[in-house]
């Protein structure tokens, strides 16, 4: 389908809504790496124009990948849900912001419609919404979620606990996470990043973080997020897995240039499952994403990264997980460039997440080579929080010494939180008031490593 | 009120710190981080953003022998970081002046992400590679500005080369913004994949790999590429296990 839009005197034509969609989207490098962004300012206001008159109901009709090429378009149109999709079907794109933002669609309202959404419906919406409108509908959804301990909750800020190192040394992994412990950090997740592919290193690394789970009775789950074949494997052999991670993306080229396929994380979903480890709840997947991810696997089909995003998403959902985030800055700035894309990119996909009905977090990061530094990150940090993020990641001082770039810091997490007068899932919270590692007014005490006794002991 | 600094003599993480080089046991300011850890990351995030945005100035290397200078199509380091495409091609004018000199190995010194990197440890690379490879026919020492990896191919195109080895910048970290990657690529032609190529990483002086170690490291693999007529996940580097004892410092 063609679509039309006159502006300021002048004819804009867009030959389909996959053109129509990358040319309305915020500037971007990645959509300019792939020639897909707007010419200039005024023909991404029109096509933003255009976008704003398509029917919701049009989404249905027209796929931006085509069916027979792609399994991710494939479940969007098997699992849409007309009856959810009813209250919104007879809107255009334009209406459905303006109903988004206003009071009527409440929690409630907005979670009845989840099933009926495809990615191309929330990407296109988002493309025509300011930041303070990202934050304003996210923070009316609620996703909660549980394993052992229950995350999403209002009012509760999670964190994952990322204590990686660059030769995956039991001992230094071991240091990075007793500091993020003391600091209160690692409700979400304690999650290792291993340096290596190896399923032995795995294996340490995974029973390393159980022990010391069991020792310290601490209500959380541990993930070393490895590849999804490797996290069977540890399976088979009897690993003590909490959660299965794979990074995923919206297009089936892209996940195949993963090494995963819908079919394989239908099977680990089942094992991680079948171990039963949860106390308080059962999702036991955790996702990672970002937009360029598509675009640097050369399986992006001309669809802007935004929208290849959102069909992350749709896969996502499938598989009930307990974490999503996007690892925003990380892919580099030939995707985001500075620090003003990055902090765009976080709130539209923690928007178009929590829509799509995900327990959306953020990896708020960026990379030496990107314009973006601390004060960027401290931005969106406090922004996310604003549009009530489920969880986020931090690391020793905000140094990732693994993968090279910065991320927060467990500090940041205890300012965020007390700007915001949140705190970790309750469970946690409780373990640490256990601990004697808060204090009465639940501010956290300055905690030495003996707080918690014998942590490194051989 | 003067700041707040740790007693080093009471530091309870003095023994964990040994463990990682990871920022543990920081200072805090209430919830926040102590000002002076705050500027140890600003440093360091200062250097890293030095070291990217540096030119490489080929005269302050103390190259023992000429070179030949050639651009990417990359214009600036802003349009460089934006557009990886453009950096992997040359720019016409230096692709058209490359004269043609047949020879087994064709050196590179390429800026890449941190001109600091090439600027420090490729001079010494290249010299004990060049002491490394007798026997070897040595092509015109390159250098390459706004370059990434795959510039190589066409530089090793024009000029003739049976094999490339690019000296390149790698994307600064906190902890080194000065690190070197070497990238040799057998048979080198525009739209080689990065899975044809084999890599040495990390040689710097922070507890990097020595400037020796690198350029045995790759006479090693040059020898091997040689033998295979090809480079990549073919070629495995099995330098280690046929070492020779490490030279003295």
């Amino acid at each position: 389908m063609v679509f039309y839009a006159t502006l300021q005197g002048e004819r804009y034509r867009f030959d389909d809504l996959r053109t129509l969609l990358a040319r309305a989207s915020p500037l971007r490098s990645g959509d300019e790496l792939i020639g897909v962004a707007a010419a200039d300012p005024v023909e991404r206001v029109a096509a933003r124009e255009a976008l704003a008159n398509v029917p919701l109901r049009a989404f249905l009709n027209e796929a931006v990948i085509p069916f027979e090429q792609c399994d991710v378009t494939r479940l969007v149109v098997e699992r849409h849900d007309a009856a959810s999709f009813a209250p919104i079907a007879h809107m255009t794109v334009g209406q459905w912001r303006d109903w988004l933002l206003g009071y009527e669609a409440d929690e409630a309202a907005l979670a009845a419609i989840a099933r009926g959404l495809t990615p191309e419906m929330v990407s296109a919406v988002s493309k025509l919404m300011r930041n303070q409108d990202l934050i304003a509908v996210a923070r009316k959804v609620r996703v909660v979620t549980a394993f052992r301990n229950t995350q999403g909750l209002k009012g509760r800020l999670g964190a994952r606990l990322q204590p990686n190192h660059p030769t995956d040394d039991a001992r230094g992994i071991a240091a990075a996470l007793l500091d993020g412990l003391l600091l209160g950090a690692g409700d979400a997740v304690l999650g290792i990043n291993p340096a290596t592919d190896s399923i032995e290193t795995g294996m340490v690394l995974v029973h390393m973080l159980d022990e010391i789970r069991r020792r310290y009775d601490i209500p959380t789950q541990s993930c070393v997020l490895t590849h999804i074949t490797n996290t069977l494997a540890m399976i088979e052999r009897g690993a003590p897995v909490d959660l299965v991670f794979q990074s995923i993306a919206g297009t089936q080229r892209a996940n195949e240039s993963f090494g995963v396929s819908l079919a394989l994380l239908d099977e680990a979903h089942q094992a991680a499952r079948s171990l039963r480890r949860g106390s308080v709840g059962e999702n036991v997947m955790y996702f990672e994403t970002g937009q360029g991810a598509a675009i640097s696997a050369d399986a992006h089909f001309g669809v802007d990264q935004q929208t290849l995003e959102v069909r992350a998403y749709a896969v996502a959902r499938e598989y009930a997980p307990l974490l999503v985030n996007t690892v925003v800055g990380f892919i580099g700035p030939e995707y985001l460039y500075d620090g003003k894309q990055i902090i765009r990119a976080g709130l539209e996909d923690h928007f178009c997440g929590k829509l799509m009905g995900l327990p959306m977090g953020c990896d708020v990061c960026y990379t030496n080579h990107a314009e973006a530094d601390q004060d960027d990150s401290d931005d969106l940090m406090m922004l996310l929080a604003a549009a009530g993020v489920n969880f986020l990641i931090a690391v020793p001082g905000g140094d990732d010494v693994m993968l090279n770039y910065q991320s927060l810091s467990y500090h940041d997490i205890l300012t965020v939180r007390s700007v915001y007068g949140t705190a970790p899932a309750p469970e946690f919270e409780r373990w640490l008031q256990r601990m004697a590692l808060l204090d009465g007014r639940r501010r956290l005490n300055a905690n030495a490593p003996l707080a918690l006794p014998g942590f490194l002991d051989e | 009120m003067s700041e707040s600094r740790p007693d080093p003599a009471r530091d309870p993480w003095i023994a964990l710190r040994g463990l990682t080089h990871a920022r543990i046991g920081l200072g805090r300011a209430g919830d926040a981080l102590a000002g002076a850890d705050v500027r140890a990351l600003q440093a360091a995030h200062a250097a890293a953003r030095r070291a990217v945005h540096a030119a490489l100035d080929p005269a302050r290397l103390s190259l023992a022998e000429p070179f030949l200078e050639v651009r990417s199509r990359a214009p600036d380091r802003g349009v460089f970081v934006r557009r990886p495409d453009l950096g992997r091609r040359l720019c016409p004018l230096d692709a058209a002046r490359l004269p043609q000199a047949p020879c087994d190995v064709l050196f590179v010194i390429a800026d890449g992400l941190s001109a600091l990197a090439a600027a420090r440890q490729a001079p010494g690379v290249l010299e004990a590679a060049r002491a490394s490879l007798p026997g070897w026919s040595i092509g015109p020492l390159i250098v390459a500005h706004n370059a990434r990896v795959a510039l190589g191919d066409e530089i090793g195109t024009l000029v003739g080369a049976r094999c490339v080895v690019m000296m390149i910048g790698e994307r600064p970290g906190l902890s080194a913004a000065d690190s070197l990657s070497l990238y040799l690529t057998w048979d080198p032609k525009v739209g080689r994949m990065d899975s044809e190529r084999n890599c040495l990483s990390n040689i710097h002086a922070h507890g990097g790999m020595a400037h020796d170690e690198a350029a045995f490291r790759l006479a090693w693999l040059l020898r091997g590429a040689r033998t295979l007529g090809r480079s990549g996940v073919a070629l495995k580097d099995d330098s280690m296990t046929a070492r020779l004892p490490p030279p003295t410092p």
